[in-house]
Formats: C-alpha cells, structure tokens, sequence
C-alpha cells in the first residue's frame, strides 16, 4: 500500500503541532499513573504527614482482602451486564432504524442524544425513576406485585446501575451497529432472501454474522466503558451500596482512597486496574488485526 | 421444471411519484432467453427486480409459469437471480454459499452436496469449494455466483448486469458460457444489460427500453435489421446508425438524382437512418445514391476501419465502417454509395419506423 507522504518545512513546526497533545498526556496521564505506580508501594500513616516503602505489600493484602475479591466480581458482573444490555438494546435499534427510509435520520438523532448528558446527570435521572419512594418504575412495579427497593435489595441494586450505566451507552452502539449495518450491501440480503430464508433467519445467518467485527470491537469497548468510565453513573445512584452489592473496583479506588484515605491501596487498585485495561487493548488490537476473517 | 414468464401492464411508481416502469406487456416463452436491454435509468433493472419479488408491483400482473405472483415472496417464485456485484456471502465457504438456499429449504444433507458438486462441475469451480469469496478472482466469483443459481434448479434464471464488473476480455469469455450453460439447461431466462453488443449476442429475442416502455421485442436481427424507432435505431448497433434529415439528401449536390430515387418514401418521412456499413466505397450494381463528403478522421480499428465524414452542402456528419484500411487521407474529398433499400425511414414527428416497400413481419406494436 502506498500513503501520501507529507513534509514540512522546518524541524520544529512538527514537534511544535504535537506538543499540546502531548503535554496533555504527559500531565494528565503519565504522570499520575507513574504516581499511582509509585503511591501503590508505599503506606501512608493516619495523618498523612509520612509514607514508609512497603513493596507489594499493598497488593498482597489486596489479593488477600474478601472485600476486594468481591468487588472484582461484583465488576465482572456489572460489566458484562452493562454491555449485554447495552449491546442487545442497541442493535435491536439499530436494525429497527435500518428498516427506515425517510424518518431514519430523525431516530438517529434522537437517540444519540443520551450520549452527550454527563454521567452524574443520567445517575440522577435514574436515581429519580427508580427512587423506592417516589420513583415512577418502583409504583409500576408494586402493581405488578414486586416490591423494588435498591437501598435494600443488592440485586436490585445492581440492576439499577447496569440500566443507568447501560443507557448511557445505548447511543454509542446504536451508531456503531447502524454503520455497520448500512455497511452491508443490500444484495446480499435480497440474495439471502431468494435463496429462501425469511428475515430472522437471514440476520442470524447473514447479517449478523458480518457484523461480527463491529460487535466484537463493541465489545470491548463496553467492558472498558463498564469498568471504568461509570463512577458517576455509580455514585449518583447507589454509592456502592447496599453493603458493596454495587461497589465496582473503579468505585473502590475513589471509596478507599477518598473516602476511607488509604493512599496506598487505592494507588495499588488503580494500578491492577491499569493492567487490565492494558490487557483489554492488547486483546482488542490483537483481534482487530485479524478481524476480517471471513 | 421449467416455465414461462408473462407480463401484463407491470407498472411500478416509486412513492415520490417517479414512474419507473410505464406499462409493460411481455412474454417469454418456456426455455426462452430474453435479454432487457437499454440506457441506465430505462427501468430494465427495476423491472428484472419486480419479476423477483425485490420490488413491488404497482400495478398489472406478473405470470411465472400458470401461477399469479403479484405478491408472493422471491423465495416463493421458484426464481434465482445472479447479481451484478455477485452478493456473494463473504463469511461462507464457495460451498456454504451453494448450500445456502438448498438447506433452507430444508433439503438432505446427501441431496446437497450432490447438487453442489454437480454445479461446481458444471462450471469448474470444484477447487474452490473450501475457499471464501475474498480469495478467488472476479471471473471465478461470478462463476461461483451463477453455481449459486444454478444448484436450486430453479423455473426460472434472472441475471442482473453480471458481467459489468468483469474485464473486457473475461467479459466475452463469461459471455459464451452463459450462453451455452443457457442452451444446455433451457432454462427461461430474463437478462438485464446496458450492453448492446452483449445483448445482440445473447437473447434469442431483445426487448429494447426507454423511459420504463419498450420501444422494440424482436429478435437480435430484426431489430438490427429493422429498428422500430429513432432510439432503437441508434441504441442497437455500434457505430451507431447515421441519421439524416431528408432535407440534406434533396438539396445540396446531387438533388435532382436523389430526387428521383427518394420519390417512393413513404409519406411523414423526415428522417433516413443509414448503417454505417451500408455506406460504400465503390459504387454498387443497380440503382443507388452516391453523396460526396470530406473525411474528417480516420479511425482503424483492425479489420475495420471508421471513417468519420461532413457531407458537402449540408454538412452533416457521417460514420462510414469499410473492411480493411481503405487508402484515404484526412481532408480528402470522398464519394460514397447507397442503395435504395438500405435507408431506414422515419416519421418526421413521432420518430417511428415508416414501412416502405421492404415490408417484412410487422411488429405488434
């Protein structure tokens, strides 16, 4: 393959155009991951006015505490309940939408939107619909005969905050499965529908088969969003509560570190946290690579 | 099985109110291979996709064999349709993809791979089997996509520009074994080109296109040899066919000659068309035109050669075909030869075919 090469003028102007980008990673990212590398090895005494070098001694006790073994499978359950939700919800839309001519661009629209309210905000807004006193889907659901109350219920609980996390990413899928979608040519579904399959089969068969690089990258995607990038979702709603049902390991690192102030094991839990993230791109890249396999 | 196709009135209008296909009356007779052939935009695709179901009938009847298929599903048509981008099932084996429409409709496993690999030896693509689409070449996918059609057995072959996305040399190539996969079968089948040259070569009868009517049916030499219109006359046929005001022949030198010879043209002819092969060199036996023009450029192509002339007076361009390389230099004065019988007249309004006095089989209009 053959790309365009570019060249500038001058040695600087290169490095000039790359320097604000890096010095946001720089002061942004690198430096506090290497101070959390740091921090994780060290212990704070109760006043914070000195640390003692401790080694792994942070991690030790980590792997040693039940709190945090539970927590890690309160994540795993949280996430993959967030991206399953998320993901069926999304592609159920996104074919829906397909299905569109003219009011297709109108839906896309609409429901794109959730994607740009702020975590805190969409947490409220759940907070609001499923509080047990005065939340409109707890009424519902006492017709129904359930009684919901996730201040109590840690499975109750743990729902809430996979819709309100789940929501929140609907839109970013439903783009990502619209284009991928409207990226398979419409031939093949008219030769799938001569060849005798009738529309279920043809997108179990067909459809979803090829939107297997777009779900899988989707993934991916979630797993990280879900485990990461949903403390404001968590906080908002239900604090990690009731007694941890909900207190995902990102929530753990803000509730030791900020709320209980041990430094040094929060710093170690964001530095188990970076590993996984680090394994979960490794993951994506090494499948993306090959994901045109069919 | 094999079975007729019948059109009756077929319309379609899109919901904006575009009307893609104004009324069009057809019938292909059991075994037939009938080629819509037109200009993009004619409605030729859009009227091979409503006979497979792909697109819905506005109005009029759709015949497959004796049954009414107006509203039945493709897949209830007993049709298989060849795509012009192939629609090959990427993430399917080249045998999967044969299999694909055999095992929904619920067929023995046995029965399957019997059928499969009759095709692939049909068409000589047995090695490809275990592969993907994405590994084989062009030509070898639309094999593949014509094996896909032809495992189903089905009453009827519909092909959608297949060949388009092919180079010209495999184009021809493809060309011949259709046709003769086509004989062998007899299959009925409904093809859709753009390609003149493909359509002459191919259909056992044409239907011409225009605007979403047919302007001609006939076989490939009827309508060569006897145009029904303006449009045919020019669609049909490469060089395409000179047309000359009448005005330009009875003024200009020669008149008073053409005059005498021209008196017999059916009345409203405004409009002579001429092949280019028609246009000779060498003065023939009995009575002909002879028009003086200067060569304006010379094209050889081989064993032929195009000459491109104005006609001295009026100055209307021609094309000239002639065998070989005549020896003539651009801007020389050239005389050149017509008998009566090759002009092609008509209507100075409508366009249409005049019948003169060569009449042969008239077209049902």
């Amino acid at each position: 393959m053959q790309t365009k090469r570019m060249t500038f003028p001058g040695r600087w102007l290169p490095y000039a155009l790359l320097a604000p980008q890096v010095i946001v990673t720089l002061i942004f990212f690198i430096w506090p991951s290497l101070q959390a590398l740091y921090m994780s090895l060290l212990r704070e005494d109760a006043f914070g006015l000195n640390s003692t070098f401790v080694g792994l001694a942070n991690f030790a006790r980590l792997f040693a505490d039940d709190t945090y073994l539970d927590s890690l499978s309160v994540t795993a359950m949280f996430a993959i309940g967030t991206t399953l939700l998320s993901m069926s919800a999304a592609l159920l839309l996104a074919a829906t939408v397909n299905r569109m001519l003219r009011s297709r661009n109108a839906y896309t629209t609409l429901l794109v939107w959730p994607y740009a309210i702020a975590p805190a905000i969409a947490g409220v807004l759940w907070w609001f619909i499923f509080n047990p006193s005065i939340g409109i889907v707890p009424y519902a659901l006492e017709m129904l005969g359930y009684r919901w109350n996730h201040r109590t219920s840690g499975n109750d609980a743990m729902m809430l905050v996979i819709i309100a996390a789940a929501w929140k990413q609907i839109a970013y899928n439903f783009l990502f499965f619209l284009a991928g979608l409207q990226s398979i040519p419409q031939s093949l579904i008219e030769a799938a529908a001569i060849d005798g399959a009738g529309p279920v089969k043809r997108f179990w068969t067909i459809v979803f088969p090829l939107l297997s690089p777009t779900t899988f990258f989707l993934m991916v995607v979630n797993v990280v969003y879900a485990m990461f990038d949903t403390f404001g979702v968590i906080h908002a709603t239900t604090q990690g509560g009731p007694s941890q049902a909900t207190n995902t390991l990102v929530y753990k690192v803000y509730a030791d570190g900020f709320v209980g102030l041990n430094l040094g094991s929060s710093a170690a839990q964001s530095v188990i946290l970076m590993a996984i993230v680090v394994l979960l791109t490794v993951v994506q890249f090494r499948f993306i690579e090959r994901r045109v396999n069919y | 099985m094999m079975a007729s196709i019948k059109l009756e009135g077929l319309e379609k209008t899109y919901p904006g109110g575009v009307q893609a296909v104004k009324g069009v009356d057809l019938e292909v007779a059991d075994g037939e291979f009938v080629v819509l052939v037109g200009p993009s935009g004619c409605g030729k695709s859009t009227l091979l996709r409503m006979v497979a179901g792909l697109e819905t009938i506005s109005a009029g009847a759709l015949y497959i064999g004796k049954r009414r298929v107006n509203e039945l599903e493709p897949a209830q048509r007993d049709i298989a349709m060849v795509f012009q981008n192939y629609a090959l099932y990427p993430h399917m084996t080249v045998f999967d993809n044969l299999a694909y429409g055999l095992k929904n409709r619920g067929f023995k496993r046995d029965e399957i791979r019997r059928r499969v690999e009759e095709a692939a030896r049909m068409l000589e693509i047995e090695a490809f089997l275990p592969r993907k689409p994405r590994q084989l070449s062009g030509g070898q996918r639309q094999r593949v996509a014509m094996g896909r059609a032809l495992v189903r057995e089905p009453a009827v072959f519909l092909f959608d520009e297949p060949l388009s996305n092919l180079d010209a040399k495999l184009r021809v190539q493809m060309r011949v074994e259709i046709k003769r996969l086509q004989r062998r079968l007899k299959t009925t089948s409904l093809y859709v080109t753009h390609d003149q040259l493909e359509a002459m070569t191919l259909g056992d009868r044409l239907v011409v296109l225009n605007g979403g009517r047919i302007e001609q049916v006939g076989t490939p030499m009827e309508i060569y040899a006897r145009p029904a219109s303006l449009f045919v006359a020019t669609f049909i046929g490469s060089p395409a066919m000179n047309l000359l005001p009448l005005g330009a022949l009875l003024s200009g030198p020669g008149a008073a000659s053409h005059g005498a010879l021209l008196g017999d043209l059916p009345p409203g002819t405004g409009i002579l068309g001429i092949r280019p092969d028609a246009l000779r060199l060498e003065a023939p036996h009995g009575p002909h035109l002879t028009l003086s023009a200067t060569l304006e450029l010379f094209e050889a192509a081989g064993a032929e050669s195009h000459l491109h002339v104005r006609l001295a007076g009026s100055g209307q361009p021609l094309v000239i075909r002639t065998a070989g390389q005549p020896a003539v230099a651009e801007g020389q004065r050239l005389h050149f030869h017509i008998t009566r019988d090759a002009l092609h007249p008509f209507h100075r309004e409508t366009g249409r075919r005049l019948d003169d006095t060569l009449k042969t089989k008239e077209q049902a209009a």
